[in-house]
């Protein structure tokens, strides 16, 4: 068992620094077995969120040496060797204390978003190839890293114009869906504001579900947006080509 | 200077459901739906419960898979799991209703694994005669929680998330609302209402290795228990066979029971499938009592894998089904294991899983004998019996949740307004400043951690008296300990050490029933094996325990089995054929 430095940030809405822990690095361990055993031995009030230390809740996210991660996902030994690691909250959401982020708002806008609503004439019959693709967006934990570092909500702090890449994931999964009969194009162009995303792509990089967040749900959802006000013959004949 | 501040506030709902797990959320949406005023409260943010976690599937008799598929069946196969001491009623109404249940999900949104002919695919499980568990991947509870999550959000149910009870409030005998505390604050609130529904999941966290997060402290138990509810089946604790054993930091996290379902094969460290040697007709796929013993007495044996446990193998399934069948189990060994499982095989171990034990509730309405007082999901007693089957809990939670949400719209739309005691909130309040400014305080985490071992090595897969008594004695130990617990650093601002203050109570209360039910059963079945009473014992057979508070001291009895007549002839022919 080797010891580690930890750097982890430490305060609430009234400010904080970063304060040294050192930890017993035990073999396979992961950055929140760090964390829980700073909680276990030195700092039993460090606040931060988990639930199920198998990166299929979306609770822990966090950001390691400045990058957005799980934290129960983050192996210390894939961390440059030696090095001090440091343990920081997501940047993009208001702090509440240590390790853990208001996260309300991603509610709020999930709220915005008009519920799966079956078609009429939805049969329920669905072939597997059919839904490949939505069951990749229903992939989605809520870890909210996409939203944390999209420079549209860390950098310009545009909350109220911009649903933010999960949301656009969201939609992207409901209008795909081969049974949902609403249309959420106005939705996405104004309210959604899928026109601010200049589609940099750092959200896909940080998915820890591997979700093509921009390739397979954004670009589409632009292009069929273009299509459609923009574009509205092209609109008309997609729809006659793709009509059953 | 800490806030002693006993400040509350309060809010008013018809219905108050507590937690947001599958079955809370059901309940929630079918108050509302019957248009009660509904509150959904939650100690994590919303869709983090526990239940995202379930990986293998919702069993229903919709016989997509295997046509001669029906209820009956299922039925049959949920006593037979359960050792015949479930309550009849339920498993009967889960399995009847189970294939609505999840054709419902469906219609509001779920997109299940499709069969050929693009109806929802099913897949086999351990104890299930046909192929039945509707499935997606191996991430089916993540997609039942966002389901009900997003069709609850849009149903106007109000949220309070980070938000924990910690106290039922009564009128005389009946139950009408609950005292909590804001986890982002620290601040306290009253919900007053006219029924309550809990749904807070189980009481893995009673245990070292176990499969269950950090909210599955038994507070519905608990709550349950100290409002004067029975609790019921307390010593069957699920020991699912197959936990990562390694590396130490996910030791006990969950190798879902589909690596067996799509043709894993158990074997020890001789290459042997020693699964013949313990149940040879139905092998990698008996039920899970059953392979958690194979696993342990192979282990103890010395036939065991190098970090103590045993070996599963998927690989020959090659990579691709692998991949596309198992994601997250493929994932979960590749980046906390370093372990390929298309190519090597995984080394796994019993776990702490599931309670089969718990509020002992109508099976029509969900309702306690408390009047006012509801309780759907793992938080319940009956459906299981000895030993649950997997598959089994999800299906549970929305068909009893459906249930315990009509039963408490009902009850609520009949009950007068209650009146609020206000020294049961302030007592519930006292309580949680109390932890605060106690000098030389107990360390919560230390005592947690004392309790668990308790229960691990003594109240564990194999039980005998000796131990169960020492535990006992352990338990009062730990209960005087736990009295003088403190917050030795920090305020009420998420603090998580107040937090476990607190949830520890709850787990003593849950640790002790559990240890005394299994002291009681003095036979082995199901999850309870008793070295001391290796064989299955008539008397016991026909009666399952009670645990109930009586005036401060926790009493167990036994009751007869609930039977439901017309179904006696599905029963005896299952134990005909089983004899065979
Ligand atoms: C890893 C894993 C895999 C599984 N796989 C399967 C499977 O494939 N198929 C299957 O059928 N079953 C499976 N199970 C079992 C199943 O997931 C659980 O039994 C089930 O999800 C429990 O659901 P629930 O709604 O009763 O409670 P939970 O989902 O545990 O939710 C409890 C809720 O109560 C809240 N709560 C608790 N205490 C309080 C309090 N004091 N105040 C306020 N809120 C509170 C919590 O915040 C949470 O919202 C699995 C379990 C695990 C651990
Ligand atoms: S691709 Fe678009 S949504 Fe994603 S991070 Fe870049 S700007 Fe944001
Ligand atoms: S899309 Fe990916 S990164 Fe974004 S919230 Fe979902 S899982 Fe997290
Ligand atoms: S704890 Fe669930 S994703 Fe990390």
């Amino acid at each position: 068992m080797s010891s580690r430095v930890f750097k982890v940030w430490r305060g609430d809405k009234s400010g904080g620094r970063f304060v040294d822990y050192q930890v017993q690095a035990e073999e396979g361990m992961v950055v929140l077995d760090a964390i829980h055993q700073i909680q276990r031995t030195q700092a039993p009030d460090l606040a931060c969120r988990w639930n199920c230390k198998a990166a299929k809740c979306g609770s822990c996210g966090a950001e390691v040496n400045g990058k957005p991660r799980l934290m129960c996902k983050t192996r210390l030994d894939a961390l440059p060797p030696g090095d001090v690691v440091s343990v920081s909250p997501m940047r993009s959401f208001p702090l509440i204390r240590d390790l853990v982020t208001d996260v309300s708002w991603n509610f709020q806008v999930n709220q915005k978003i008009p519920p799966f609503t079956p078609r009429p004439d939805a049969t329920w019959i669905m072939q597997q190839e059919d839904v490949d693709r939505v069951q990749e967006f229903r992939k989605c934990i809520e870890c909210f890293l996409c939203q944390n570092v999209c420079h549209v909500l860390r950098e310009h702090d545009l909350k109220q114009h911009f649903f933010g890449p999960r949301f656009f994931v969201r939609i992207a999964s409901l209008q795909m869906h081969p049974m949902d009969g609403l249309d959420r194009m106005a939705l996405l162009k104004d309210q959604a504001g899928l026109g601010l995303c200049n589609v940099t792509k750092c959200c896909t990089e940080v998915c820890p579900e591997e979700i093509h967040i921009t390739d397979n749900a954004i670009i589409p959802m632009k292009e069929r947006v273009v299509d459609r006000y923009y574009d509205p013959l092209a609109w008309l004949w997609r729809k006659i080509r793709h009509a059953p | 200077m800490t806030d002693t501040s006993c400040k509350y506030e309060t809010h008013e709902h018809d219905v108050i459901v507590i937690g947001a797990g599958g079955a809370g959320l059901r309940a929630a949406i079918e108050c509302s739906a019957q248009g009660a005023r509904t509150a959904l409260i939650c100690k994590s943010l919303l869709g983090k419960a526990h239940t995202v976690m379930a990986e293998g599937g919702i069993a229903a008799a919709l016989a997509h898979m295997d046509g001669q598929d029906n209820w009956q069946t299922h039925f049959q196969d949920t006593l037979y799991g359960g050792k015949y001491l479930n309550n009849w009623r339920m498993a009967q109404l889960h399995a009847q209703e189970a294939p609505e249940r999840v054709r419902e999900l469906e219609r509001w949104g779920a997109v299940f694994d499709r069969t050929p002919d693009g109806k929802i695919m099913q897949r086999a499980f351990g104890g299930h005669t046909w192929r039945r568990l509707a499935h997606v991947g191996d991430r089916t509870g993540l997609e039942l929680i966002r389901t009900l999550q997003d069709k609850g959000v849009h149903q106007g149910i109000d949220v309070f998330m980070e938000c924990t009870i910690t106290r039922l409030l009564k009128d005389g005998q009946r139950v009408c609302g609950a005292f909590g505390y804001w986890r982002q604050t620290g601040r306290f609130v009253v919900f007053q209402a006219k029924a309550v529904v809990l749904a807070t999941g189980g009481i893995g966290k009673c245990f070292k290795i176990t499969s269950n997060s950090w909210e599955s402290t038994g507070d519905g138990h608990a709550l349950a228990y100290q409002a004067g509810a029975q609790l019921v089946d307390m010593e069957f604790m699920q020991f699912h066979p197959t936990g990562m054993v390694w590396p130490p930091g996910v030791m006990g996290l969950l190798v879902t029971e589909a690596v067996r379902g799509e043709g894993g094969l158990l074997c020890n460290n001789q290459g042997q499938r020693f699964m013949e040697k313990y149940d040879p007709k139905r092998m990698e796929l008996s039920t899970r009592d059953v392979v958690a013993r194979a696993i342990y007495t192979e282990v103890k044996e010395g036939r065991g894998s190098p970090h103590g446990g045993c070996f599963l193998d998927i690989s020959h399934r090659g990579a691709e089904t692998i991949k596309r069948k198992l994601p997250s189990m493929y994932h979960q060994f590749k980046e906390l294991a370093d372990v390929d499982i298309t190519k090597e095989p995984m080394e796994v171990g019993p776990t702490a899983h599931y309670t089969m034990g718990g509020i002992k509730v109508d099976a029509d309405t969900g309702a306690s004998g408390v009047p006012g007082l509801y309780a759907a999901g793992e938080c319940t007693g009956g459906v299981n019996g000895a030993n649950r089957l997997g598959g089994n809990s999800l299906s549970d939670l929305i068909v009893f949740g459906q249930r315990a949400g009509a039963g408490a719209a009902a009850y609520a739309s009949q009950a007068a307004a209650p009146r609020l005691d206000q020294e049961q909130v302030e007592a519930a309040a006292r309580e949680m400043t109390s932890y605060f400014g106690r000098p030389s305080a107990e360390d919560p985490y230390r005592l947690h951690l004392d309790l668990q071992n308790t229960m691990q090595n003594l109240v564990g897969i194999f039980r005998e008296e000796k131990d169960l008594t020492t535990a006992l004695a352990r338990l009062e130990e730990l209960k005087q300990r736990a009295a003088k617990v403190g917050v030795v650093e920090g305020q009420r601002i998420y603090n998580p050490g107040w937090h476990l203050c607190r949830d520890l109570a709850n787990m003593l209360i849950c640790a002790e029933a559990i240890t005394r039910a299994a002291l009681w059963r003095k036979e082995s079945r199901g999850a309870h094996s008793r070295l001391d009473f290796p064989q299955y014992d008539d008397y016991f057979g026909e009666h399952n325990l009670l645990v109930q508070n009586d005036g401060g001291v926790m009493k167990v009895e036994p009751c007869p089995v609930v039977k439901v007549p017309e179904l006696i002839p599905l029963v005896e022919q299952r134990k005909a054929r089983e004899k065979k």
